[in-house]
């Protein structure tokens, strides 16, 4: 009987102890260094013009990649999901590539399309269009990162409802509009509303994409993940962890989000079981 | 044929697939075509400098051998939390729950700089391994902490469903027959959930191979000591030398795609086995 006890006290404890050490000390430690120099360090990091800048190029990023990805996901998933044709296979592939790819190679791909070796270079240099080491190379290189995140999410979901709903309100004549309000979306509005929330987590904290294609411009090519990794590097280590905790509130709050999205999916599944 | 036709009373096949493959080819297929031209364009002799190359070997070593050892901490520690999260009540079980997730939504950077300020010499838990002569920070234990960080939701979140849909019958009648814990865990748990530790296991050592923002900050990148690949591709690139950041890009993709390949195997292995 004492056993009983033991063996799930000790796991139990085992999973407190690896989940404070290893997910909430990270979070305490930014908080305590962003605030070690006390209050006003923390705001004049916080308001510095670099910082603004960063912070509304990173919003930028993020509104494209969730907007692109979610229009993708959306199209891929009525696709995969409603039709059957040749090539679905390697489609579905193809849509999970990115990842599996580092976010670093991520970059390197569009250096290489964009960059100055590629054939591409001298029409793009004719006409004056600045893609690598300018905000469009940022968002692409966040589109590409976050590409599967929508698409990932509805397919196996749409997949395992089947394809009957949608048939029975085509052959009474419902259109395309029709049968994606009122039959298909009230499924996915849940999974929807998730994966736009991981994706655009993901868009505000890529780092290693974004780094390889920004060329570093202060000013003009910086995300916060970046202006936290250039004040770093340049010693400014209260700046760098104040610029850090607006990304940690960011990402809790995103955490929360996501959370509660959770647990309001899982009150309607049992509500329509019922 | 009939099947096909009849599959598409449902409207707007020609739109959602046009417009699907018109992405697909723009973002994915077109850039990794032209990272595989870029590799192969300075021909075998420029790739197999890049692989004999003693720095970028070891890049390779050092990148394999922390991502191994991350997910096998991650496979045990998943394991454990992933049991607990699932088969037993406690006070902030949900918090906890909640929590996992955390490395996916917080800034690789910002993980890279909290862990470095925690496991350097000076840091909380650095310091305390540091009056015991152990260094963490800038040696290879700090990127296999990283690299455990990142990816300690993968292992976690592919074995949790699959321990809630498991069966409790088969255990009960375990422990009618008089087998121990111990047995029954080994014996009927254990071959339910490897598909499942595979999978979380493949995932994470393809995510913690590619990751770059998390790593470089903790790992000091001395050369042939703790200069992850993906530094390497970074480094080439700023020296200009785009054909050996491809040729180092390519080999990595094979490898994370053969994992992917192999994580396929291990579902559907899985899938006919529980079928049939």
């Amino acid at each position: 009987m004492r056993k009983e006890v033991w063996i799930p006290c000790l796991l139990i404890a085992v999973s407190v102890l690896f989940v404070g050490v290893m997910l909430v000390l990270p979070l305490v430690v930014v908080l305590t260094e962003a605030f070690s120099s006390g209050l006003n360090a923390f705001l004049r990091a916080v308001t510095d013009p670099y910082t603004i800048k960063a912070m509304r190029l990173t919003l930028t990023a993020t509104v494209a990649a969730v907007l692109i990805n979610t229009l993708f996901g959306l199209t891929a998933a009525w696709a995969v999901t409603r039709f059957s044709f040749r090539g679905k296979g390697i489609l579905s592939t193809l849509i999970d590539i990115p990842f599996a790819v580092s976010p670093v190679i991520a970059g390197l791909v569009f250096i290489l399309i964009f960059g100055r070796i590629s054939p591409l270079h001298p029409f793009l240099d004719a006409l004056d269009i600045k893609i690598v080491f300018a905000e469009p190379g940022i968002i692409l290189a966040t589109v590409f990162v976050t590409f599967p995140f929508v698409a990932r999410e509805l397919i196996p979901m749409l997949e395992a409802r089947g394809t009957d709903e949608e048939q029975a309100a085509a052959l009474m004549g419902a259109g395309f509009v029709t049968i994606f309000r009122r039959v298909t979306f009230p499924h996915i509005r849940w999974a929807l509303l998730y994966s736009v929330i991981l994706c655009a987590a993901r868009a505000i904290g890529e780092f290693g994409a974004v780094s390889v294609v920004s060329g570093h411009l202060r000013g003009k090519t910086n995300t916060l993940p970046l202006h936290v990794e250039i004040l770093y590097s340049e010693y400014q280590f209260t700046a760098a962890f104040a610029v850090s905790a607006i990304l940690a509130a960011a990402a809790v709050l995103i955490l929360t989000a996501r959370n509660i999205v959770e647990h309001l999916a899982h009150k309607e599944d049992d509500f329509n079981v019922r | 044929m009939k099947r096909h036709s009849a599959k598409r009373i449902i409207p707007g096949f020609g739109i959602s697939l046009g417009l699907t493959t018109s992405f697909v080819s723009m973002i994915v297929l077109i850039p990794m075509l032209f990272l595989a031209v870029q590799s192969t364009d300075a021909g075998w002799s420029g790739f197999r400098q890049a692989l004999s190359d003693p720095r970028i070997l070891a890049g390779y070593e050092v990148s394999f051998l922390c991502s191994f050892a991350a997910a096998g901490v991650n496979c045990v520690f998943g394991l454990i939390l992933a049991w607990v999260l699932t088969r037993y009540r406690f006070p902030g079980r949900r918090l906890i729950d909640g929590l996992i997730e955390l490395p996916f939504a917080l800034p690789t950077a910002v993980a890279g700089i909290a862990l470095t300020a925690l496991y350097s010499d000076k840091g909380w838990i650095g310091s305390a391994f540091a009056a015991m002569g152990i260094k963490i920070a800038y040696t290879r234990a700090g990127i296999i902490i990283a690299m455990t960080f990142i990816t300690l939701p993968f292992i976690v979140r592919t074995i949790q469903p699959v321990l809630e849909q498991l069966d409790g019958a088969y255990e009960e009648a375990g422990r009618m027959l008089g087998a121990s814990r111990g047995r029954i865990f080994r014996k009927i748990i254990l071959p339910e959930l490897t598909p499942a530790v595979l999978t979380g296991f493949g995932l994470a050592f393809a995510r913690a191979l590619g990751e770059y923002g998390s790593v470089v900050f903790i790992a000091g990148n001395m050369p042939f000591k703790t200069e992850i690949a993906p530094l390497l591709i970074m480094s080439k690139l700023e020296q200009f030398s785009y054909d050996e950041s491809a040729a180092i890009a390519l080999v990595m993709l094979v490898v994370s795609f053969t994992v992917m390949f192999g994580i396929n195997c291990v579902q559907s292995g899985a899938a006919s086995f529980s079928k049939g």
